[in-house]
């Protein structure tokens, strides 16, 4: 479980929030950001229902 | 906003599901922590998307913005603090029993009907925002025209109605399904939220406040060069931030929630889900509105195009669940308050296609969701007077020597002293929204103070 709400937060907050900060930096191009935005979200929505529902 | 609003309808079905008719027992309330966890997602919702850019369509200065939107949520917090709580702490009641207990039965019935239209308008929005997600993919637009009853492209009418009869059925189907995977999505959406923002401070190559507020003002400029010079200021915004949940707050329908609260600090509950929703949403989605002025010189604010330029297919998936989630549950509860006007034996779902059927033909005028800030507004001014009536009831009616919970007290279904001091202050407002053009947030505090006055003085004169 631990694991699981590790993946979610890395997917939201690696590939999300911080894709948004590199490309507002410069360090990353928009196309890639998005994609990786894109790995973030289907990774979050697979992963974070595991967890959800056993805590529910 | 919207999700919280979905609390509004006070039927008895959906009033928390237990506890309906009686006090919450001390076994089952919660420490006030709960509700920060509680209300955190419930504040970004389908309708930020609109509500951020539609700031700066309408002229608001960033500075104003910022510090309009402390101040507003910050006195928004404090009504729930110190008005909602307590009364939902003491009584610890839902709004309907509460409110059934003063008006009557019957009275709480077109409270629920009013209710019920007004959410169906807010859930037309909604669809009309997730449409315009749907429609990307198909290179499908929609543009907002000038008369309030105009339509969109026909393809883009076509798209609202499929999402309206989809979100209609779910709704009516599989409703938990629908609330599960909005708690999923809450934080994600959190985060979508803030990304927007970052990619579109990125796509303005601001680099400085200086240059932010640089290309913010030649947004504005170029807005007014289209739509005519508008002004809404520092204190406009204030008061839309902090009364557009004014059914919320006010209305107390939050009696319903915090009635689960050990003590009144879980008023304190909505403060982070407000700065999360009504404030970093709120602003970003407007700088998604600024980038797209400075890269194509659209003006249009469309949650869809605005999301797809700002971080891709993610953007159009969390404009699409953005507005699904605040538009099921929203179809869900106007479908239950519209039930009570159905037979006994008629279908359960028969008040939620209904619902579905006219909210579907709001969101295909797409103008509504243009004037989502005033509509907000307009909501708090009709349902907020009622909360006037109940903190009269709770704190003045004992001192003053008239009778508290009169319909209950007198075997009455319908308390006529309650309707009058709703309708008279509602009737004002409205006149002086529609008739004077008054901005309809500015409405909600004057008669909401009217309609406590009034119900004083009805009560005093029905005693004497």
């Amino acid at each position: 479980m631990k694991i699981l709400k590790l993946i979610s937060a890395l997917s939201i907050v690696g590939f999300i929030l911080l894709t948004s900060i590199l490309l507002l930096l410069g360090s990353m191009d928009a196309a890639n950001m998005k994609i990786l935005m894109l790995i973030g979200t289907i990774l979050w929505f697979l992963v974070t229902p595991l967890w959800m529902k056993e805590e529910s | 906003m919207a999700e919280s609003q979905n609390a509004a309808v006070i039927t008895n079905e959906n009033a928390g599901g237990e506890f309906e008719r009686t006090p919450v027992p001390s076994s089952k309330l919660k420490g006030w922590k709960s509700f920060l966890g509680m209300y955190a997602g419930e504040h970004a919702a389908g309708t930020e998307f609109m509500i951020g850019p539609l700031f700066l369509a309408a002229g608001a200065s960033l500075k104003d913005l910022a510090l309009g939107l402390l101040l507003g949520n910050i006195l928004a917090i404090l009504t729930w603090r110190y008005l909602v709580a307590p009364i939902a702490v003491s009584s610890k009641l839902t709004l309907y029993y509460q409110l059934e207990k003063i008006a009557g039965k019957n009275l709480v019935k077109i409270y629920n009907v009013v209710n019920g239209v007004l959410f169906c308008f807010l859930a037309g929005a909604m669809i009309t925002v997730s449409a315009s997600a749907v429609g990307i993919p198909f290179d499908i637009n929609f543009s907002i025209p000038e008369n309030i009853f105009g339509l969109s492209t026909p393809a883009f009418s076509m798209i609202v109605i499929i999402v309206g009869v989809v979100m209609t059925v779910v709704a009516a189907a599989g409703y938990n399904t629908v609330s599960k995977f909005a708690n999923i999505a809450a934080p994600w959406m959190i985060v979508v939220f803030a990304a927007c923002g970052l990619s579109a401070l990125s796509q303005m190559e601001v680099d400085s406040w200086d240059s932010l507020l640089e290309e913010w003002d030649k947004g504005i400029s170029v807005v007014q060069s289209v739509n005519g010079k508008t002004d809404f200021g520092f204190w406009k915004i204030v008061i839309f931030s902090w009364l557009c949940n004014a059914a919320m707050h006010f209305g107390m329908a939050d009696l319903t929630i915090m009635r689960f609260a050990k003590d009144s600090r879980a008023g304190w509950g909505p403060s982070i889900g407000m700065f999360l929703g009504h404030y970093m949403a709120w602003i970003c989605a407007s700088f998604m509105l600024a980038a797209q002025i400075k890269l194509t010189g659209d003006i249009s604010a469309n949650p869809g195009a605005l999301a797809w330029s700002a971080v891709g297919w993610t953007g159009i998936i969390c404009v699409i669940v953005a507005g699904w989630t605040t538009a099921n549950p929203t179809i869900y509860r106007a479908g239950l308050a519209f039930q009570t006007l159905f037979p006994l034996k008629s279908k359960k779902y028969s008040g939620v296609i209904l619902a579905g059927i006219v909210a579907t033909a709001a969101g295909i005028f797409p103008s509504l969701s243009g004037k989502l800030l005033d509509f907000v507004g307009l909501y708090g001014a009709i349902l907020g007077p009622m909360g006037g009536v109940i903190f009269v009831n709770h704190y003045l009616a004992k001192k003053m020597n008239f009778t508290q919970d009169y319909a209950d007290e007198k075997g009455t279904g319908f308390n006529t002293g309650v309707l009058l001091a709703w309708l008279i202050p509602v009737a004002l407002g409205l006149y002086f929204i529609f008739g004077q053009g008054l901005f309809p947030a500015y409405a909600v505090i004057p008669s909401w103070i009217a309609s406590s006055v009034l119900y004083v003085v009805i009560m005093k004169l029905q005693k004497s």
